[in-house]
C-alpha cells in the first residue's frame, strides 16, 4: 500500500506545468487509458479543470485507442466536448512506455480569438462565434499539422498569439508526458493500472463518506437572474445519499437567444466545484473524488444548452451555479453553506478608436480588465470583499492597465454599504471610475449580471447591493451587450456585494462600529440595519443600543 | 595574530542558532551557539567573544565585520513590527485590500485574505495624480496635511509608506509629501516607494513599502545596537549587512531599505554552494540548507544561484502560494518550508504523523535540549535514532539528553500510534525528508528543472544529517558536504560582493523603443548603484551589469536579456531584440515570428569583484580512514540496529575513503552516510558521498 501511496504522491506531482501566461493559467492533467483523470494540476480555473475530467473520453470516443501513436497530440475547441465555448483548447497526448500505451495527459487554456462575432453574446449561433475545430490530430509523430495550424490562424484577429499560446499548450502536455515516463521509469512500473485505481478507490471512499455525513434527502432551491433577452430563472433539486449526490435543474428557464448558455459538461463543472468544495476539499481533485457527483438537465435549458445554440458567454450563468445548488443544502447543513455572493466575474470589456465617431487622433484599442465583487458571508465569518468566486480569476492593477490603454481611472475604492448586513457581513463590491484619457467615446461590452437581482442573505442576513454601470452624469447602462461611453463621460462600474448571514442586529456591536470606523458601512446603515448607536467618542452606546435593536 | 585588517568575521543569526566564520587569511574558526531571542546582539557579541579566543585575535585586528540575520524575517512573520499607515492617491484607499481579487486556495470557502500589515482606517489618501506618461494631471494638494497627521498621531501609527499612483516613473510628489511630512513630524519613519521599489503594479509596490515601513524602526534600532555592541568589544571595523539578494551593502543602505535584509542568512548559504559548484567544476546543483527551524532549497545552474524578483513572506496555510505578503526585491530564488531541527511532531486528527512547519526553535528547543521543551521533535528523532552523538553536540555547548528525548517520542507519538520510539522516531524522520524531497520536487518542476542529476551540496546544523537520506528520495547520487557545514551561511558571506541591484519600471514596445529615455533612465540608476556599492568599497573596481526585461507582447514570462556594454546609443533597440530573439530560440526552440517585444522592467547590477576560485579536485590516491569507534545506530529501513564506524571528520585528510553505512562528526553537525553511499575527501577537504549503484527503485 506505501509504495503506491508513494507513487499517487509522485504522479500528482507530474500535474505541475512551468508555463503560466498574463491572461490566465494553463490547467493540465494525467489521465490512465480509459480517460479517467488520476491527477491534476493545482492551477487553473473550475470551469476548465472539471470539464477536462471529462473531454478525455470524448477524444478516445472519436480517435480510437489503437491509432494513437507515440508522438501525436489531438486538439478540439467544441463547447460540447471541451470547456463550453470556442476559446477554450483542450489538447490531449497519448503517452507509450515500451510501444504500450499507458496514459494520456491534457491541457486546458484559453485562446484570444477565433473570428466570428469574437467573445461577446450577440451570435445567433455557434457559428456566429468562430471557428469549431473538431478533436483532431494537431501533431503527428512530432509534427505539427501544417494545415490545421494554417486554418486557425487565418480564421482569428489574432493569428500569432493563437499560434504562440498553441505552441505552448504543446510543449506543456510534454512536460506532463516527461515527469509521467520518469515517474513510472523510477518507480519500475509498466501500468498506471494499480496506482490509478488506488486513487480512484481512495479519492471515491473519502467523498462518499463526507456526503455521508449529511441527512439524506432531496433539497431544491431556485435563484432568479438577469439574464439577456429576459430574466431568467435556475431551478436546482438535489438528492443526496448512499455517498451520492445528483443535481437536476429541470424547472430551470429555457435557452436564451443569445451566448449565455451553458452546455451541460460546463454547468457540470461549476456545479460539482461548488459540491466539492463542501464536501472533503482537502481530496485531490480527480475521477474517483468526482464520481459520487452527478449534473443532469433536460435538454433544451439553459443549462443543457443544445448544439448549435451561441455559448460563448456562458462562464456568467455557470459561475453563478454554485450559489444555486449550494443553496439547496442551506438548511440541510448548518453551519457549513455561505450566503449567495457575486459569484459571476465582473470583466470590463472596452475597446475605443475603430469607432467612425472617434476622431482620427484616437489611440485604438481594446483590452478586457476582469474584477470582481465580494463573496457571500460565510457561516462564523464575513465574505471577502473584491475576491473572485467561484472562478480564480487575477484582477487588474490600475497602473498596467493604464500603461496599455489610453484609458484614466478615477477611483477604484471598496463600496461603501454594498456587503449585505448580516450577523456576518457580506464581502463588499468596488466602485471603479474610468475614462478616456484623450477625451474620447469608447465603448463597453457589458458581460455582467446581479444587476438586477442581487445576492441574496440567509438566514435573516439582508442582500448584497446590486452592480451597476453608469456614467458619471447620471445615465445607467445595461449589464450587458454593446454601449458607448460618449467623449468626455466616465464610466462609474459598480460590482455587486455579497449577501449577509444571520440577523444584523445579532451582529456584535464593536464589530458594527469597527466597520463604520473603516468606512465599510455609513451611518445610515449603522442605525438601520444593525441597530447599533454610537457615543460621540465612536465607541458603542450599549444601552442606545439595545433599546433601537428593540424598536 | 596580529596581521591586522586581514581578520574577517561573518555572523549569521538563524532562528535556532547564531553562527560564526573568522577568516584569519590563513585559517578558518567557527562556532555556534543559541539565538538569544529577546535581544539578539548578545548571541552575537557571545559568539564572537568565542570565536576570537579560538583564533587567539584581539578585536582591534578585525578587518571587517559581516552580518546576515532572521530578524527582519522573524519580525514580518511573528507581526512584532511598528504600526504603520498607508498614504496613496485620493480615489485608490483600497490597494492593499482589493489586491489581486484572487483566494489562494481554490477549494477551501473559509480562508481569511493574508493580513498586509495595515487596517483600512491606517490608509489614508492625498489629492494628487501623475498619469501613465509620469506626467502631473493633478498637482499634490497638501491643504489638507494637518487633518492627516493629526490622524495619524490619533492612530498611533509611527512608520508611513507612502505609494502614490506612477510614482515609479516619476517620484517627485513622494518625495515633495516625504520632505513635508518630516519636517512636521520628524520622528516618524517614512518609506517611499519609489525608493523601494520603482516598479510598476501598485500593489505590489504598496506592499513591499508597507513591510518595509513595517521593520524599519526595528531594524534601525537593532544595527544601531549591534555596531555599539561590536564597538564596546573593542571592533572598530566597518559593519556590512548580507541582502536577499547574497550581496553586501552597507549599514546605512540596510538601515533604509531593511526589507532588502529579507532572508540575508539563507542567502549566505545558497552563495556557499554556489562557490563550492564553480570549484568544484559541476554544471546544476541542488543547494540543500537545513538548520534549527527551516530548510532552504535552491537550484544552482552553470554556478550561480537561481534568482528571483520577488519574495512572499510569511505564507499562512500550508505555505501556499499568494498567502503571504509579497515584496518585490531582487533575491536568491529558493524554497524554503518549516522543517528542521526544532519541527515539532504531532499526530494529527486523522491518526497521521505531521512534522512542522511550527519549530521549538532554541527557547525551549527540542525535548533533549532539557530546557523546558516537551514536545517531541526532528531532533530528537535524530537523537533517538543515534545519528547524533548526544556528548559533542553544538561543541557541548548544549548538552542532549536522549532520555528527553525518547521520552517526549513515546508521549507525543508512541502513545497515539501504539509504537515504540525507535519506530517512531524513524516515522518522524521519513516524514521531514519526504517534505523536504517533495518541496524540492515541486520547485525544480516549477521552474521547469531536472533534480535527479544535480549534485546536492549539504550544510546548515541539519543538513548533513539529513543529505542522503533527501537524496535518495530524490534520486540524487552526489552529494558534497563542505567544511564547516554547520555554518554554511556565515562561511558563504565572506564570499559575498559589496553589491546592489537596482530595478525600474519603463515600459516600452519595440516598434516605439526610445534610446534616449532608456539611456536617462540608466544615467540616474547607474549614479545610486555606484554610490551605494563605493560607500563601502571605495575607489574599488566595479562590475557592472545593464539588464532588460523583456517578452513577447502579452506574455506572462519575462526573459533577461543583458544589455550591450558602454554608451547606450542609436541602434540600441535593433541590439536588444536580436540579443532577445536569440535567447527566446535558445530557451524555447523557435521564436514566435511578427510579434512585437515589450520591456518591463530595467535593472542595474554593481558589484565588488568576487573572490578568487581554486579549482578542486579528487586525489588520485585513495586510503580507507580510521574510525575513532562505533556507535549504535537504528536504520529503519531494514528495521534493525547497526553498529556504524565513527569518523572525526578534523582527523580525515585528501583521498580518505569512508564505506556507508557511517558517521562523520564534527563540532558543528555530523554527517550522516547512509549505508548506500561511500564518500571520500577531496583536495578542498570537501566530503564527496556518492551513492553505490543498487539498481531497482530509488523510492525504497
Amino acid at each position: 500500500m506505501a509504495v503506491v501511496d508513494e507513487q499517487a504522491q509522485a504522479l500528482m506531482h507530474t500535474a505541475f506545468s512551468p508555463i503560466v501566461r498574463e491572461s490566465g493559467d494553463i490547467s493540465a492533467g494525467v489521465f490512465d487509458i480509459d480517460g479517467n483523470m488520476l491527477a491534476q494540476a493545482v492551477t487553473g480555473t473550475p470551469g476548465h479543470i472539471n470539464t477536462m475530467a471529462e473531454s478525455v473520453k470524448h477524444f478516445l470516443e472519436v480517435i480510437p485507442r489503437k491509432t494513437m501513436r507515440p508522438g501525436d497530440t489531438f486538439m478540439t475547441n467544441d463547447p460540447w466536448l471541451g470547456s463550453g465555448h470556442l476559446n477554450d483548447f483542450v489538447l490531449v497526448q497519448p503517452c507509450f512506455q515500451r510501444r504500450k500505451l499507458v496514459g494520456l495527459v491534457s491541457c486546458t487554456s484559453h485562446l484570444i480569438d477565433l473570428g466570428g462575432l469574437g467573445m461577446g453574446p450577440d451570435g445567433s449561433d455557434v457559428y456566429d462565434e468562430g471557428l469549431l475545430i473538431p478533436p483532431m490530430r494537431l501533431v503527428e509523430g512530432g509534427e505539427i499539422n501544417q494545415t490545421l495550424m494554417a486554418l486557425i490562424k487565418s480564421n482569428s484577429r489574432t493569428p500569432f498569439q493563437n499560434e504562440g499560446d498553441i505552441y505552448a499548450l504543446i510543449a506543456c502536455c510534454e512536460v506532463a508526458h516527461k515527469r509521467l515516463r520518469e515517474m513510472m521509469s523510477e518507480f519500475g512500473i509498466v501500468s498506471l493500472s494499480e496506482v490509478g485505481a488506488y486513487i480512484y478507490a481512495v479519492s471515491r471512499a473519502a467523498s462518499e463518506a463526507a456526503i455521508n455525513t449529511a441527512p439524506a434527502g432531496t433539497y431544491s432551491n431556485r435563484m432568479m437572474i438577469d439574464g439577456y433577452d429576459f430574466e431568467i430563472e435556475l431551478a436546482a433539486s438535489l438528492t443526496l445519499g448512499n455517498g451520492e449526490i445528483t443535481v437536476d435543474f429541470n424547472g430551470s428557464s429555457s435557452c436564451s437567444k443569445f451566448g449565455i448558455n451553458v452546455p451541460l459538461n460546463y454547468a457540470t463543472a461549476y456545479s460539482v466545484f461548488g459540491l466539492r468544495c463542501i464536501f472533503a476539499p482537502e481530496v485531490p481533485n480527480n475521477a474517483g473524488a468526482l464520481a459520487p457527483f452527478r449534473v443532469t438537465a433536460p435538454l433544451g435549458c439553459i443549462v443543457n444548452a443544445p448544439r448549435p445554440v451561441p455559448v460563448a458567454q456562458r462562464h456568467i450563468i455557470g459561475q453563478l451555479l454554485p450559489d444555486v445548488v449550494l443553496g439547496c443544502l442551506r438548511r440541510a447543513l448548518p453551519g457549513k453553506i455561505p450566503a449567495e455572493g457575486s459569484s459571476c466575474m465582473y470583466d470590463l470589456p472596452l475597446r475605443g478608436g475603430f469607432d467612425a465617431t472617434s476622431s482620427e487622433n484616437a489611440t485604438r484599442f481594446a483590452v478586457e480588465l476582469t474584477h470582481n465583487g465580494g463573496t457571500g458571508a460565510r457561516p462564523g465569518k464575513d465574505g471577502l470583499s473584491v475576491t473572485a468566486f467561484p472562478s480564480g480569476v487575477y484582477g487588474s492593477q490600475v497602473e498596467v492597465t493604464e500603461s496599455t490603454a489610453p484609458l484614466l481611472l478615477r477611483r477604484r475604492e471598496l463600496r461603501t454599504d454594498s456587503g449585505g448586513a448580516g450577523r456576518f457581513r457580506g464581502g463588499l463590491g468596488q466602485i471603479i471610475e474610468i475614462e478616456s484619457r484623450e477625451g474620447q467615446p469608447f465603448d463597453l461590452f457589458g458581460t455582467v449580471d446581479r444587476v438586477k437581482y442581487p445576492a441574496r442573505g440567509c438566514f435573516g442576513g439582508l442582500d448584497g447591493a446590486r452592480g451597476q454601470l453608469a456614467l458619471a452624469s447620471g445615465r445607467r447602462l445595461k449589464g450587458k451587450g454593446k454601449q458607448q461611453i460618449p467623449a468626455g463621460e466616465t464610466l462609474v462600474f459598480q460590482t455587486p456585494g455579497g449577501g449577509g448571514y444571520g440577523d444584523p442586529r445579532k451582529r456584535k456591536p464593536q464589530l458594527v462600529a469597527q466597520d463604520y470606523a473603516a468606512g465599510l458601512i455609513s451611518k445610515r446603515a449603522l442605525k438601520r440595519d444593525y441597530g447599533v448607536m454610537l457615543k460621540s467618542d465612536g465607541s458603542v452606546d450599549l444601552a442606545a443600543t439595545r433599546r433601537q435593536r428593540k424598536s | 595574530m596580529n596581521n591586522k585588517g586581514q581578520n574577517r568575521i561573518a555572523v549569521d543569526i538563524g532562528g535556532t542558532f547564531t553562527d560564526i566564520a573568522l577568516d584569519s587569511g590563513t585559517s578558518l574558526y567557527t562556532a555556534k551557539t543559541l539565538t538569544t531571542r529577546d535581544d539578539p546582539v548578545r548571541g552575537v557579541v557571545e559568539v564572537v567573544r568565542i570565536a576570537c579566543q579560538n583564533a587567539a585575535c584581539n578585536p582591534q585586528d578585525i578587518g571587517s565585520v559581516i552580518h546576515g540575520t532572521t530578524l527582519a524575517t522573524n519580525a514580518l512573520i511573528e507581526r512584532k513590527g511598528a504600526r504603520v499607515g498607508l498614504i496613496t492617491t485620493e480615489g485608490f484607499r483600497d490597494i492593499v485590500e482589493i489586491a489581486y481579487e484572487r483566494r489562494y486556495d481554490q477549494y477551501d470557502i473559509f480562508i481569511d485574505k493574508p493580513d498586509l500589515l495595515v487596517t483600512r482606517e491606517d490608509c489614508w489618501t492625498v489629492p494628487e495624480r501623475i498619469d501613465a506618461n509620469g506626467n502631473v494631471l493633478r498637482a499634490l494638494d497638501t491643504g489638507k496635511l494637518n487633518r492627516l497627521l493629526t490622524a495619524i498621531d490619533r492612530r498611533g501609527v509611527t512608520s508611513i509608506a507612502i505609494c502614490l499612483l506612477h510614482s515609479y516613473l516619476n517620484p517627485t510628489h513622494e518625495r515633495m509629501l516625504r520632505d513635508l511630512i518630516q519636517s512636521r513630524r520628524p520622528q516618524l519613519s517614512i518609506t517611499l516607494s519609489s525608493e523601494v521599489c520603482p516598479e510598476i503594479r501598485e500593489f505590489d509596490r504598496a506592499c513591499t513599502a508597507l513591510a518595509n515601513a513595517y521593520i524599519k524602526p526595528l531594524m534601525a534600532n537593532y544595527l544601531q545596537d549591534l555596531s555599539l555592541a561590536l564597538e564596546a568589544e573593542g571592533i572598530e571595523a566597518p559593519l556590512f549587512i548580507v541582502t536577499s539578494g547574497g550581496g553586501m551593502t552597507t549599514l546605512e543602505t540596510a538601515t533604509r531599505f531593511p526589507i532588502r535584509l529579507v532572508e540575508s542568512g539563507p542567502s549566505g548559504g545558497a552563495v556557499l554552494a554556489a562557490r563550492i559548484a564553480r570549484e568544484c567544476n559541476i554544471d546544476s546543483a541542488l543547494s540543500f540548507d537545513m538548520g534549527g527551524t527551516t530548510a532552504k532549497l535552491c537550484l544552482i545552474d552553470h554556478g550561480a544561484p537561481q534568482r528571483s524578483r520577488q519574495f512572499e513572506i510569511g505564507r499562512a496555510a500550508r505555505f501556499v502560494k499568494g498567502s503571504g505578503l509579497p515584496v518585490r526585491i531582487p533575491v536568491v530564488e529558493m524554497i524554503e518550508i518549516g522543517a528542521g531541527g526544532g519541527s515539532v511532531a504531532r499526530v494529527d486528527s486523522l491518526q497521521r504523523l505531521a512534522v512542522g512547519p511550527d519549530s521549538a526553535g532554541s527557547d525551549p528547543g527540542p525535548a533533549s535540549y532539557g530546557r523546558g521543551g516537551e514536545l517531541p521533535t526532528v531532533t530528537d528523532a535524530d537523537v533517538v535514532l543515534g545519528y547524533i552523538d548526544p556528548a559533542t553536540f553544538a561543541e557541548g555547548r548544549v548538552k542532549l539528553r536522549p532520555r528527553a528525548a525518547s521520552a517526549a517520542i513515546r508521549s507525543g507519538i508512541g502513545k497515539a500510534l501504539k509504537l515504540g520510539a525507535n519506530q517512531c522516531a524513524y516515522g518522524i524522520s521519513q516524514m521531514v525528508d519526504e517534505s523536504m524531497s517533495n518541496a524540492a520536487r515541486v520547485h525544480a518542476v516549477e521552474h521547469g528543472k531536472e533534480i535527479s542529476a544535480r549534485t546536492m551540496i549539504a550544510f546548515g546544523g541539519n543538513g548533513p544529517l539529513h543529505a542522503t537520506r533527501v537524496a535518495q528520495k530524490l534520486g540524487v547520487s552526489r552529494v558534497i558536504v563542505p567544511r564547516d557545514p554547520g555554518v554554511g551561511s556565515a562561511i558563504g558571506f565572506l564570499s559575498a560582493p559589496i553589491s546592489y541591484e537596482i530595478i525600474r519600471s519603463l515600459y516600452m514596445r519595440g516598434e516605439n523603443f526610445d534610446t534616449d529615455a532608456v539611456a536617462r533612465l540608466f544615467a540616474e540608476m547607474e549614479a545610486e548603484g555606484r554610490r551605494v556599492v563605493q560607500a563601502g568599497a571605495a575607489g574599488a573596481k566595479l562590475e557592472e551589469r545593464r539588464l532588460a526585461f523583456m517578452r513577447y507582447q502579452g506574455q506572462g514570462h519575462e526573459i533577461e536579456i543583458p544589455l550591450p556594454e558602454g554608451r547606450l546609443g542609436t541602434g540600441l533597440g535593433k541590439e536588444i531584440r536580436k540579443r532577445f530573439d536569440a535567447l527566446y530560440q535558445q530557451q524555447y526552440g523557435r521564436t514566435v515570428p511578427n510579434v512585437d517585444v515589450e520591456i518591463i522592467n530595467w535593472a542595474f547590477v554593481a558589484a565588488t569583484p568576487g573572490p578568487r576560485l581554486r579549482k578542486v579536485t579528487l586525489p588520485g590516491r585513495k586510503q580507507k580512514a580510521r574510525p575513532a569507534n562505533r556507535r549504535k545506530i537504528y536504520w529503519g529501513q531494514q528495521r534493525k540496529t547497526l553498529n556504524v564506524p565513527c569518523y572525526q571528520r578534523a582527523s580525515l585528510q585528501p583521498g580518505h575513503s569512508i564505506i556507508g553505512p557511517a558517521l562523520i562528526i564534527e563540532a558543528q553537525t555530523t554527517t550522516l552516510l547512509g549505508p548506500e553511499f561511500d564518500a571520500v575527501v577531496d583536495r578542498a577537504g570537501n566530503l564527496v558521498l556518492t551513492a553505490r549503484k543498487t539498481g531497482g527503485r530509488k523510492y525504497a
